[in-house]
């Protein structure tokens, strides 16, 4: 079966133009992406709620907390690896300090933008924006979702940073499915091992269930679109239930999902946990895929991730 | 609206303010406060449009400080207006305090923003002003800045963001008394010839003294008369102003009077024997 493929920052331009026609308040800044971001389908309907603060990340985060303070939901819109590193201190200090609505879109996270190289690559962002009080992380997992928890993001009250994807990818979550901000979904049930993933690595961790299915282990396989705050019931229950963790990041090793997932447990509910993600390392330009095979986020490596944490379970 | 000689009187208890509260702290910026005084009593007291005892107003003119170091002069300016009691000033960075060493609008109703790291005020006064142009709302953004602080990049980020969106409800204010922490600005970083800087990012500027009300009150009014683009007064001022040993000296940015220090400058701010 072939899945439709779909890039998540689509998701996030339709669900603009959504927002546009039912919440006049919604309006949206860019820094000089809107093409790339999809901030342009919403500059194309309504010009009179886009801004163009043009290659100044700073001045587009501050301009969107004085937005906020004006009553308006601002979408900040740029690269993840720039609004994440160049405007952490404005989204620290002006935005999360004073708790102000501000949504932030971060395009081409992780190595989506392969070909750009490091500079443009986003592997820090889930960390230092998780570490940020007050903030709301979430990584959609397809189109579909990105659809939804942009919707999700204008709904809820407070700093909300969204990272989204340039490659296009596989679309298998349904319109119908229930999206809601901080609650986990199990794609999978599972009793000998649980692979906790977030964004389009979801649909890897799903192969990753198929192939181990194969070999006769049981894997649960959840979706951890919000990785903070995070869902620690789901975690706990998987835990508790199938005694091994394997975490997946398209994102440094260090601060994401991994670490979330592994703070919690080591102290409510400690058992073996496998993180896979980048080792510490600045990647290289490649197509995404083959930058996912080269740095060892494909299904295969998680079904050898999965083996080596089961092994580790106490006998 | 206040007289200016009522203007000027309540300059008086601002400064006694700022030099209890910094004394009491035994912490906290005095310097760039004391410059930023009658800056600061012109606009609560005649020029903004606000309502001391209803903070969330929400048709009332806007202040954001990013110099938020220089929080003792607008703690001072909203005790002094009727925000809170006067009595309160002196819990300045204590534990449990409102009064945060550097603002936080989560701490004390009023202040608008929290601030601290320097050089984010005027985009989110940008933001603000363009929330009020798409509201069609009246109300206006004012935006303390440090001269220091203009070594910030994002400070010329939306210098250029005011001036392309013709954010004429912006009024930006410099408080330009020519000292930073390490010294004179012109030797640290400079900043001149800044009129001609902002002239060239297609600013309104007025220039003026900072410590005189009248001149004060005008530039405010000029501003708000500007169309089309925004306006930023200049006001040249002194570091530490109104206390003799603290004027021009850059060491008063972050240091505190001792109890011997403080009793001279109270009989500066009030004159001798009308200090307490």
């Amino acid at each position: 079966m072939s899945l439709m493929t779909l890039p998540t920052r689509d998701g996030y331009g339709h669900a603009l133009v959504e927002l546009g026609a039912t919440n006049p308040d919604v309006i949206v800044l860019d820094a000089d992406l809107a093409k790339s971001t999809r901030s342009d389908w919403f500059q194309a309907k309504y010009p009179d709620r886009f801004f163009d603060i043009g290659i100044s990340e700073q001045d587009m985060i501050g301009t969107a907390a004085g937005l906020a303070l004006g009553g308006k939901i601002p979408f900040a819109t740029t690269y993840a690896v720039f609004v994440a590193g160049r405007a952490w201190d404005q989204v620290r200090t002006t935005v999360c300090y004073s708790n102000l609505n501000v949504k932030i879109a971060g395009a081409h996270g992780g190595f989506s933008a392969g070909g750009d190289g490091a500079t443009h690559q986003a592997l820090e962002d889930v960390a230092v924006m998780r570490v940020l009080p007050n903030m709301t992380v979430i990584l959609p997992c397809d189109a579909i979702e990105a659809k939804k928890a942009t919707i999700a993001a204008a709904k809820m009250e407070g700093p909300c940073y969204l990272r989204f994807a340039r490659e296009a990818t596989p679309v298998f979550t349904d319109e119908g499915d229930v999206f809601e901000i901080g609650k986990a979904i199990v794609m999978q049930p599972g009793t000998d091992v649980t692979i906790i993933a977030a964004g389009p690595l979801v649909y890897e961790a799903l192969l990753a269930h198929d192939k181990l299915a194969q070999e006769g282990i049981s894997a649960r396989v959840i979706n951890m679109h919000t990785v903070k705050p995070l869902d620690e019931v789901a975690v706990l229950a998987a835990a508790k239930e199938t005694g091994a963790i394997v975490t997946v990041d398209e994102a440094q090793l260090a601060g994401g999902l991994g670490g979330a997932v592994a703070e919690f447990l080591v102290s409510h509910h400690p058992v073996p946990v496998e993180m896979v993600g980048i080792k510490d390392t600045f990647l290289e330009c490649g197509l995404p895929e083959e930058l996912a095979t080269k740095y060892q986020l494909v299904a295969k490596d998680f079904v050898a991730a999965a083996k080596k944490v089961i092994a580790r379970k106490a006998k | 609206m206040e007289s200016v000689e009522r203007l000027k009187g309540i300059c008086q208890d601002v400064r006694a303010d700022i030099v209890r509260m910094t004394n009491a702290a035994n912490s906290g910026h005095p310097g760039g406060s004391l410059s930023a005084v009658e800056a600061m009593v012109a606009l609560y007291g005649n020029v903004m449009n606000h309502r001391p005892a209803d903070p969330n107003w929400p048709e009332r003119d806007r202040f954001f400080l990013s110099k938020g170091h220089a929080c003792p002069v607008t703690y001072a300016v909203m005790a002094r207006t009727g925000y809170f009691p006067v009595e309160e000033l002196v819990t300045l960075r204590k534990l449990g305090t409102r009064l945060q060493g550097h603002p936080s609008c989560k701490a004390l109703p009023g202040i608008e923003v929290s601030s601290g790291s320097l050089g984010q005020g005027l985009s989110v006064a940008n933001g603000f002003a363009l929330s009020a142009k798409l509201n069609r709302k009246p109300y206006r953004a004012y935006c303390l800045l440090g001269d220091g602080e203009l070594q910030e990049g994002q400070i010329w980020e939306a210098m250029m963001t005011a001036a392309h969106y013709k954010l004429d409800n912006v009024c930006a204010i410099v408080d330009y008394n020519g000292l930073q922490i390490d010294g004179d600005v012109e030797k640290v970083m400079g900043i001149a010839p800044l009129a001609d800087k902002w002239r060239s990012f297609n600013w309104h500027v007025i220039e003026c003294d900072g410590h005189d009300i009248a001149q004060m009150l005008a530039a405010y009014e000029e501003a708000k008369q500007t169309k089309d683009k925004p306006s930023v007064i200049l006001m040249k001022t002194v570091k530490g102003k109104g206390v003799s040993f603290m004027e021009n000296v850059a060491g008063w940015h972050g240091k505190p009077c001792n109890k011997d220090e403080m009793k001279q400058a109270l009989d500066e701010i009030y004159g001798k024997g009308n200090g307490q």
